[in-house]
């Protein structure tokens, strides 16, 4: 096709998130001026909501992952050996970044993690994510997880749905951690799936994070609850997620 | 033998590879023999592993395993899926949506038919969408994994959009 606006692939960049904040205000403003990158912005939009809708992300098959793990001589306790926090995830966080969530990054004030309860996080998380075991309530409705937990744990975990902020609840489950029951929320986000573990715990403290194993991990107290966020997104992701999940109502 | 340091690495992103294999053989088989391949492989080649980007590393064996895998005939861009078992093993909808029956059965009509021209796609341009869009990667990390430059990663999604929607509008169209 001749006469291609040269701006596109720059459009499409802004698009994909990949710009700094100077040069995605550029894009935007050319936007304003030019039909052809509007209209491509438009597809671009539409494109990705159909493959969101409809193009699978495949799970690695339950054999599969055995035979990997036979292959490796996995032990019989599958729990990841705890390694130093490395900082690869900031460099994917860093890449896309606009200023407003450089800020709500740096919230995130890194403090040495509670290695045993961390390690206990991850592993649940892990667990969970084998077929059948994600969610033992599936419910998109708060007022349907809430009460489900009544009689099977000894506290009110606070409940909300964030779908309005793309973090959709798709249920909750008991859990057993640091030798005790908890609460699991389920949350999607796109392809990925985020554990918010609850229990109570006095005391309040500001979001922290950790990584372990290629999973991303946020943790702090309110309001008498302890919060531990566990999933393969994002570092920059979560933290949205947590800034989300405590804001909303 | 292997350490725990290497499955605390590589297994967390086996859903990644798993996801890269299928799309680019098309095929359940085959892509379990990929990935199965491209582990042992990453295995070998872990103790130069410099810890830069785990999922980043193992992907780029699992195309280079792919490639170099007899189940990828590359050239063979027009053929469609064998039989479209594309509703077979996709993960399973973690909601029940509640859609009655008729709904249901447009919805599982228009996954095939995406997942059909998405696979149909040439490859370069097939992976480089899918590890964009589903596997929500940057840039740099699919040049990485694409062992292109950033540009032509840039155009290729380009043209891979590009041509999924003409193809999507194509259909509908009939």
């Amino acid at each position: 096709m001749s006469g291609e606006c040269e701006n596109l692939l720059l459009v499409q960049a802004e698009f994909d998130g990949e710009l700094d904040a100077a040069d995605a205000l550029r894009a935007a403003r050319h936007r304003q001026d030019c039909a052809q990158c509007r209209d491509a912005y438009a597809q671009l939009e539409a494109t990705r909501a159909l493959l969101k809708e409809s193009a699978p992300r495949h799970r690695a098959p339950e054999n599969l992952r055995r035979a990997i793990a036979t292959g490796l001589g996995a032990r019989a306790t599958p729990l990841p050996a705890p390694r130093p926090k490395r900082g690869w995830w900031r460099e994917g966080a860093s890449f896309a970044l606009g200023a407003a969530l450089a800020a709500s990054i740096a919230l995130l004030i890194a403090m040495p993690a509670r290695q045993p309860v961390l390690d206990d996080v991850v592993a649940s998380h892990i667990r969970a994510l084998q077929p059948g075991h994600l969610e033992d309530v599936v419910s998109t409705d708060e007022h349907t997880v809430k009460p489900w937990f009544d009689g099977r744990i000894d506290f009110a975990p606070p409940v909300k749905d964030l779908a309005a902020q793309h973090f959709p609840l798709l249920g909750g489950r008991l859990d057993y951690l640091d030798h005790r029951p908890v609460a699991a929320l389920v949350y999607g986000s796109a392809k990925h799936i985020i554990d918010l573990y609850v229990w109570p715990e006095g005391g309040d403290s500001a979001p922290a994070s950790a990584a372990q194993s290629g999973y991303n991990v946020v943790y702090w107290r309110e309001n008498g609850m302890e919060f531990w966020a566990v999933s393969d997104l994002e570092a920059h992701s979560l933290a949205d997620f947590v800034r989300a999940w405590r804001s909303a109502t | 033998m292997i350490g725990e340091e290497f499955e605390a690495v590589v297994l967390p992103h086996l859903d990644a590879a798993y996801n890269l294999a299928r799309w680019l053989t098309r095929n359940p088989a085959d892509a379990d023999d990929v990935v199965q391949e491209a582990v042992l492989r990453a295995a070998t080649y872990f103790a130069s592993f410099r810890g830069a980007n785990p999922r980043a590393w193992l992907l780029q064996i699992v195309r280079n395993t792919a490639y170099a895998s007899r189940a990828l005939v590359r050239g063979a861009v027009t053929v469609a899926l064998p039989g479209d078992e594309a509703g077979a093993a996709i993960a399973p909808q973690l909601i029940d949506s509640g859609d009655d029956p008729e709904t249901a059965l447009l919805k599982r009509e228009d996954h095939a038919r995406v997942t059909r021209l998405l696979a149909a796609l040439p490859i370069e341009l097939r992976e480089t969408l899918v590890l964009r869009e589903i596997e929500e990667l940057s840039y740099k990390e699919i040049a990485q994994i694409t062992q292109a430059p950033i540009g032509t990663v840039m155009s290729r999604l380009w043209r891979a959009r590009r041509m999924l929607a003409a193809a999507v509008q194509a259909e509908e169209g009939r």
